[in-house]
């Protein structure tokens, strides 16, 4: 566990990505049992579903004043962080395996969470608690991707990274095939493809400035990009089964597509609400999200169906390492063979010139894009986000001024900053808050805001400052949508900090009434 | 205590302790520049501090001095001062002001750990206790310097090939630095950035323990290969840093306790070495002070006072202008 910890410590700390695989490579260098649960958290691969955040503070608030907690995590603004520093440590801790640890973990009895792992807590030391903390918690935040670790493990054992990818999904833990592999034990693992999830390729956002200049329009085909969330659909004689874009199977969420689907295949696309192949609202959309099952209810209001992108396997044939162009024959042939009420074709937008692709992509009229997508017809399949293949380009943002009225500090790399802003519009002589955004400033923006907080708070409610009403912050937001959660009965998509507004004076900002009227919403 | 106001000012024989502003007569506690500043007519401070004063803002940076030593009396009308020592850096001082059998002291910036480069801190009971907060939070709990020193050293050993810049305040933490290498053994030239020379050369006077330095020169990239060089944490971001071979940027400091904050700067090898007191030393000092009324200066006061008050003492924060949250050391 210490080694481990220090590896973690290390890696939040240096910003050089070589050097984040030199410490990888030097950390696994021995393959085991320690460095099998390391592969596992690095990969976000092991979590423990019983300790979470509300327990955790359940569970310091038994040691420590709860006043003086609060006050300390909102400095550090960090749940991990703040728990490691305050816990009071026993000083003959001994450390132990990273294995060890975790099996002694696995091993706790539901009645006995609080008792076992505050013991076990106080055994560490402040920094493999702050590790312990954050494996439990999940989503380590050290700056290292998955990708990473597969890159540091391919160039430290001679395999190509593609074909660590590759096999990625069809392994588990503790990664015996693996490691025999790596160490030239035995032949590459086998994988059954057709059970296996296929990692997505992912687009890069376009540089208009630059790669307009440099990239040749008649070598891209473009589609729109659609505003739902991304699939791979896997269907066989014996089964059907859909994953999200991270590989976890959502099937039972969907039992209309899973029924209704037949064929040989594995498909890329786009999951969306609506009827006959006609899209609605995100909104409509996030009905059907997070929930395992869906009643017959929730199907017939909200039925979903696949725009299709493009297809990996026909008929058992491995289509990845075709171009796009060909795939794209594959697919029309499977729709055609299939005819289906699930899944439809995403459409080419047929254009010559860069700037003819522009009033495609801010097509207003349409909500439900959200850009385009700039594919060259050429391109293989790659996992992952590969530069130079597939680009998006999203539409304009749309914009408003508010006010800004509170603030609070950040977390993670901008904890210490007062960097997640509230603002708001008019309601007759109040203000009433729209959202609230944590980012699309400038490093230099923020600190401007940041001093401007601290000079200007009239208020304090905890954690949050209330501020001089004079700051105009204008908000870019993909969507707004009206909700009856929000005091102003609207609730904003992706509010981010467009800009500070330096020559508007606060009462030429709109009141919620012309915010509504604007953005059409009842 | 209602004889000294909330900018630590006592209106009655015209004093200030620590005044941001040139005023008449200033009580200065330590060199640091959030404390002591230019253009007073009368300083009155420990021998050592007026010194750095000089070596900072030149022999005329006030008209008149007056040096005490440690435990010496001065009186202005029936006001008593003396000052004791804080250990925070070379020549530090609480001040004691004791007023018809009232004592109130007014802490200064202090550490009461161990410290070789200055006289180490003595707790001075009083009635009312004016404190400092930089760490008042309990997540500031202070490790063994030694240790942290030690961090250093094993990365100069596996790390042939680069050089470590330490970042460190030109007035007492870079002495400090040297000081802990060289009780760890370490006996190479330490390399200084050039506006701590003259600050190492007085500290080498004053018979402090730094050992060999020398003020960066060369022009050779590899000459500071596995070498050590201190340096301002302003000079960390700045071009000055690029002439070196494939630099370690390391911090030792107290806030490099959060991990969070160390990212946040760019520093790759965290040494939190503080001369603060950290949480469990202010509430050690606060009750064996055996104060009734503590006020709390710059920091996070927030906790302190909630403590204090849960310790049923009168408490309450001071905010002294000049003093920010968080750059302060």
């Amino acid at each position: 566990m210490k080694k481990f910890s220090f590896l973690l410590h290390n890696l939040i700390l240096t910003p050089s990505r070589n050097t984040k695989i030199k410490l990888l490579q030097d950390y696994f260098k021995k393959l085991d049992i320690n460095r099998a649960y390391a592969l596992a958290i690095l990969s976000n691969q092991l979590s423990f579903q019983f300790i979470k955040a509300s327990r955790l503070r359940e569970l310091v608030y038994e040691k420590v004043d709860r006043q003086l907690f609060d006050f300390s995590y909102d400095y550090v603004g960090d749940l991990a962080e703040t728990i490691s520093l305050i816990w009071p440590t026993q000083k003959d801790g001994k450390s132990q395996n990273l294995s060890t640890l975790i099996e002694n973990i696995e091993k706790i009895k539901k009645s006995e969470i609080n008792k076992d792992f505050g013991k076990i807590l106080s055994q560490l030391s402040n920094n493999e608690r702050w590790t312990l903390i954050k494996i439990c918690t999940g989503g380590l935040r050290i700056g290292v991707s998955e990708r990473l670790v597969k890159t540091a493990l391919a160039d430290l054992y001679n395999k190509s990274v593609n074909e660590i990818e590759e096999i990625w999904h069809g392994l588990e833990f503790p990664y015996e095939n693996l490691f025999k592999w790596l160490n030239n034990e035995i032949s590459k693992p086998k994988i059954d493809f057709k059970k296996l999830f296929h990692p997505m390729m992912l687009a890069n956002p376009i540089d208009e400035e630059k790669d307009f200049k440099r990239l040749n329009a008649s070598e891209f085909q473009a589609e729109y990009k659609w505003d739902g969330i991304r699939v791979q659909l896997m269907v066989s004689s014996k089964s059907v089964s859909l994953y999200s874009r991270t590989g976890d199977n959502i099937s039972s969420a969907f039992p209309e597509i899973i029924e209704n689907t037949k064929g040989d295949v594995v498909i890329d696309g786009e999951l969306l609400v609506g009827r006959n192949f006609k899209p609605s609202s995100f909104n409509d959309l996030q009905q059907r999200l997070n929930r395992k099952k869906a009643s017959k209810d929730l199907q017939e209001k909200f039925p979903v169906f696949i725009r299709a992108y493009d297809i990996l396997f026909y008929k058992g044939k491995d289509l990845r390492k075709l171009s796009l162009f060909e795939r794209r024959k594959y697919l029309e042939k499977f729709q055609k063979e299939n005819k289906s009420n699930q899944i439809d074709l995403s459409s080419i937008i047929k254009f010559k010139t860069w700037k003819e692709l522009t009033k495609y992509k801010n097509n207003f009229h349409d909500d439900l894009n959200e850009g385009v997508m700039i594919k060259l017809k050429n391109s293989e399949y790659l996992p992952g986000r590969k530069r130079g293949y597939w680009y998006k380009w999203k539409k304009n943002p749309k914009l408003v001024d508010a006010i800004l009225m509170y603030a609070q500090r950040g977390h993670g790399k901008r904890s210490s900053f007062y960097s997640d802003f509230t603002f708001g519009v008019w309601k007759e002589n109040e203000l009433v808050p729209i959202g609230k955004a944590y980012s699309g400033y400038t490093d230099k923006e923020l600190l401007v805001l940041d001093k401007f907080i601290r000079n200007n708070t009239t208020n304090k409610f905890g954690p949050v400052r209330e501020v001089k009403k004079e700051i105009i912050l204008e908000v870019a937001f993909d969507d707004v949508f009206p909700s009856t959660r929000h005091k102003s009965g609207v609730a904003m998509r992706f509010p981010r900090i467009h800009r500070i507004r330096w020559d508007k004076p606060i009462n030429e900002v709109l009141s919620i009434k012309e915010f509504k009227k604007e953005f059409k919403i009842d | 205590m209602d004889f000294i106001n909330h900018q630590l000012f006592i209106k009655d024989i015209n004093v200030h302790i620590d005044p941001i502003l040139p005023k008449k007569t200033a009580i200065i506690t330590h060199g640091h520049a959030d404390h002591a500043r230019f253009g007073h007519d009368h300083v009155i401070a420990t021998r050592q501090t007026i010194d750095i004063m000089k070596i900072r803002y030149g022999d005329k940076c006030a008209k008149k001095f007056t040096p005490l030593r440690y435990g010496q009396k001065y009186s202005i009308k029936n006001y008593d001062f003396t000052l004791h020592p804080a250990g925070h850096i070379l020549g530090s001082a609480q001040v004691l002001i004791e007023k018809n059998n009232h004592r109130l002291v007014i802490t200064g910036d202090y550490k009461v750990g161990k410290d070789q480069t200055c006289k180490n801190f003595k707790l001075v009971k009083c009635d009312t206790l004016i404190t400092e907060a930089t760490f008042g939070l309990p997540i500031f709990q202070h490790p063994d310097p030694k240790d942290e020193i030690q961090k250093l050293i094993q990365s100069v050993k596996i790390n042939k090939h680069n050089c470590h810049i330490v970042g460190a305040y030109a007035l007492g933490k870079a002495q400090r630095v040297m000081n802990l290498l060289r009780q760890q053994n370490y006996n190479e030239t330490i390399y200084i950035h050039g506006s701590l020379e003259k600050l190492c050369e007085y500290y080498s006077k004053e018979k402090i323990n730094i050992g060999k330095f020398e003020k960066v020169s060369s022009k050779d990239k590899n000459f500071y290969e596995g070498k050590i060089i201190i340096a301002p944490p302003s000079a960390l971001k700045d071009r000055w840093s690029r002439r070196f071979p494939n630099p370690i940027i390391c911090m030792a400091s107290g806030w490099m306790t959060v991990k969070q904050r160390a990212k946040q700067q760019g520093i790759e090898l965290p040494l939190v070495i503080s001369d603060h007191s950290d949480w469990n030393e202010l509430l050690d000092t606060i009750n064996k002070s055996k104060a009734r009324n503590i006020l709390i200066t710059h920091g996070q006061e927030d906790a302190l006072v909630y403590y204090c008050k849960k310790q049923n003492l009168i408490s309450k924060p001071l905010s002294i202008q000049g003093r920010s949250d968080e750059e302060i050391e």
